[in-house]
């Protein structure tokens, strides 16, 4: 037995070792559901899965012969930095959906756009400066945000999306208090987890402020191109090119699993993305860049998008239909494309507390406070409609509200509502 | 190993491990660890979830010991454990019967105090009470028996969740809000302040022994669920910074509770250490984590033995009916 008292953080011996960011990476809410809800038996609500079933398997299949017997060497060898050219030729087509018209040479193919965000903090944010974003904001930028020590103001956001005037106001404390602000993060279209879309009148309100207030606005747009009636207004970076960093995915209108995302920026922005994907990656990997790229000069990616719309469209119905019927009283967003619904439970009730009672009634959420840098969302969850069929949303839901009865119970036996 | 046992040329060990509950991670990688150990040991190991088809694999594999790392209340409430005892395979740990007892601390804590060991002052009340009764007065009453600080806890639940240390009466109703999501029964216990330790207790077949005691300090001063998962919130001192003395009572606690609860083999009792050095029982972990940074772990290799044989060591125990 050893005679010295060890110090450990979770009996880590490199504790002392480690740099002072590594404080800032912590467990992600939604990641300790992974193990959950991979049973059977429990109807997910939480993950924001793309239905990859949608896609016929033989389109990709097709995909992959064609890339192994014309570019099979390329494909299994190191890459570009800057991504593959004829797959950034293509991105063009993708983007020009969304009213952008852009340079290949401006494009930077990423491992997801994931990578892209991180890239983009590591590059522009240093301790203590801030970022403005959305309230709710997407969890996966949240985490960036928080690894490069950056500070995120949540600013006010209502049913048209991100409130210019709260943008105004909030720079002008901001600044009043020295402070530094480096970015406004935004996901426009459906966004995760609100399922709101930013009107176009607000687009232009908040690119003009931006522009005169010299902040980048990072364009976050995984899900513009899935919506169920009518399609979102045009991007921000369509009639703004110097302060809109725009990301694109294929993960949302192809597959998660291929991992590539991009980033389309200003010139000399461009150039250090490049550098700095050269100094993390050497370069995206080769082989899914090709394999997409095939895909989208032989299939009908956007007769595939379209089916990936009907799919979302019949479960956003089954959602919004559940909700009406087990859960009447409570506020819910209503979203016209995308993968979410954004709950609000009635007061008192603490949707990170109630996570557990509702896995053990075989139902899986993401509580609200995953989605705040600021420790807001308890009252709130965010409902994904994307993976599971329509009868098991009806039946999450169903739980769901067992639950949430069961609290309100709870609350009015004590007063608390 | 038990002194003078013939070691078996290969057991075979069935671990179990998953389960639905919001400790199911922590499982499967206490299940995977315990696996790769008992491998690592000599042993013939399958790792399985149980589901609907649990009857039909233990008939299929054959195994000579089961070893559940379920945690939560399907691993830790007994039911699981009834079942196993139904199919006459020997299993690794409490008994259905010292699970079922030591899963609700409110019960546990009766049986540990009627056998004379320490454990702070308590009330428990079901929920229902609160609906049946006026809920202010219940409050009410509870605020003057009770001198704050006060601990309240769901009587059934793992990890610390619903756990609130309440300072004045004023929010006690909140705290037992918090509680009842966890559990339909809540504890209301009273706050020792000192020092927190986890004493792992194991029977390789000779008699219990308790392994060297963990300090768990938390950064913020409180030992909760996100203190748990969260990196960099807690530091752990083994063993612990305690005289000597101190940490002999705190041993001779946990193998009484272990005793007197029938956790056998394998259990992890949670006190606290007050400012004269009286340890207070505060709960039995009737599966403690197994990962690579859980506490029980960590307990054995300060002793320096190794951890592949140990577990074969509590797997042959189980095989032969002792512990």
């Amino acid at each position: 037995m050893s005679n010295e008292p060890q110090r450990g953080n979770n009996f880590d011996h490199w504790l002392d070792s480690y740099a002072a960011r590594a404080n800032t990476l912590s467990v992600s809410e939604v990641r300790a559901l992974f193990a959950v809800v991979s049973r059977p038996e429990v109807v997910s609500l939480a993950g924001g899965m793309p239905y990859v079933a949608a896609l016929p398997r033989e389109l990709l299949e097709a995909s992959f012969e064609n890339m192994m017997s014309e570019r099979g060497n390329f494909a299994l060898q190191y890459g570009g930095g800057q991504g593959d050219l004829r797959l950034r030729d293509q991105i063009r087509e993708v983007m020009a959906l969304e009213g952008i018209h852009a340079s290949v040479e401006d494009i930077v193919i990423t491992t997801g756009s994931q990578q892209g965000l991180d890239l983009l903090g590591g590059l522009f944010l240093d301790a203590g400066d801030v970022v403005l974003a959305e309230s709710p904001s997407y969890v996966g930028a949240l985490g960036i945000f928080r690894h490069y020590e950056a500070h995120v103001e949540h600013l006010h956001t209502d049913e048209a999306g991100l409130d210019p005037d709260a943008l105004e106001a909030s720079i002008k404390q901001l600044r009043g208090e020295g402070r530094r602000i480096k970015f406004l993060y935004l996901v426009p279209n459906f966004g995760n987890p609100s399922g709101v879309t930013l009107t176009e009148e607000r687009r232009h309100r908040i690119v003009e402020i931006c522009r005169r207030e010299h902040i980048l606005i990072l364009e976050d747009n995984p899900y513009g191109l899935l919506y169920f009636n009518e399609a979102p207004p045009v991007a921000m970076r369509s009639y703004e090119e110097d302060c809109v960093i725009y990301l694109g995915s294929f993960s949302k209108i192809l597959a998660p699993g291929l991992r590539v995302g991009y980033v389309l920026a200003p010139p000399a922005i461009r150039d250090k993305l490049v550098l700095a994907n050269e100094s993390a990656l050497l370069s995206p990997s080769t082989f899914t860049q090709m394999l997409i790229s095939e895909y989208l000069e032989k299939s009908d990616w956007k007769g595939q998008i379209d089916t990936f719309r009907g799919v979302y469209r019949e479960r956003r119905d089954a959602a919004l239909g559940a909700m009406q019927e087990y859960l009447p009283h409570l506020q819910t967003t209503r979203p016209d494309g995308g993968f979410y619904l954004w709950v609000t439970l009635p007061e008192g009730i603490d949707s990170k507390a109630m996570l557990p009672l509702a896995v053990t009634e075989l139902v899986a959420y993401t509580p609200g406070t995953a989605f705040f840098a600021n420790g807001g969302g308890r009252e709130n969850l965010r409902i994904s409609f994307c993976y599971p069929t329509p009868e098991n949303i009806n039946l999450g839901i169903k739980r769901l509200a067992t639950v949430i009865n069961r609290q309100t119970e709870l609350l009015e036996t004590f007063g608390a509502i | 190993m038990i002194p003078g046992a013939q070691r078996d040329a290969q057991l075979r060990i069935l671990v179990l491990s998953g389960g639905i509950s919001h400790e199911r991670d922590i499982s499967l990688k206490s299940g995977r660890r315990v696996a790769d150990a008992l491998t690592d040991a000599g042993a013939h190991v399958i790792l399985r979830e149980p589901d609907e088809n649990l009857f039909d694999n233990i008939a299929q594999d054959q195994p000579d010991v089961i070893w559940p790392t379920l945690h939560g209340a399907s691993g830790e409430d007994g039911a699981l454990r009834e079942i196993l005892a139904l199919t006459g395979v020997p299993f690794v740990g409490a008994t259905a019967d010292g699970a079922r007892l030591a899963w609700d601390k409110s019960i546990a804590k009766v049986l540990v105090a009627r056998a004379g060991i320490q454990t702070p002052q308590s009330i428990t009340l079901p929920k229902d009470t609160f609906r049946e009764l006026d809920a202010e007065g219940v409050l009410n009453q509870v605020s003057k028996h009770m001198a704050f600080p006060v601990v309240v806890k769901p009587a059934r639940s793992g990890s610390a969740q619903g756990v609130t240390i309440v300072d004045e009466a004023a929010h006690l109703s909140r705290a037992m809000i918090d509680a009842y999501v966890y559990c339909d029964v809540a504890i209301i216990e009273k706050y020792v302040a000192g020092t927190e330790l986890a004493v792992t207790v194991i029977n390789e077949g000779a008699g219990p022994i308790a392994l060297p005691a963990v300090e768990i300090e938390p950064t913020s001063g409180k030992f909760g669920y996100d203190e748990r998962v969260v990196a960099g919130e807690t530091n752990y001192y083994v063993p612990a910074r305690l005289d000597q003395s101190v940490l002999e009572k705190a041993a001779k606690l946990a193998i009484q509770v272990h005793e007197e609860l029938g956790m056998r083999h394998l259990s992890r009792v949670d006190l606290i250490v007050d400012e004269n050095g009286v340890p207070w029982f505060l709960e039995t972990n009737i599966a403690p984590g197994l990962t690579e940074t859980s506490l029980t772990p960590q307990s054995i290799a300060a002793t320096g033995a190794s951890l592949p044989q140990v577990y074969l060591s509590l797997a042959e125990a189980a095989k032969l009916g002792r512990g």
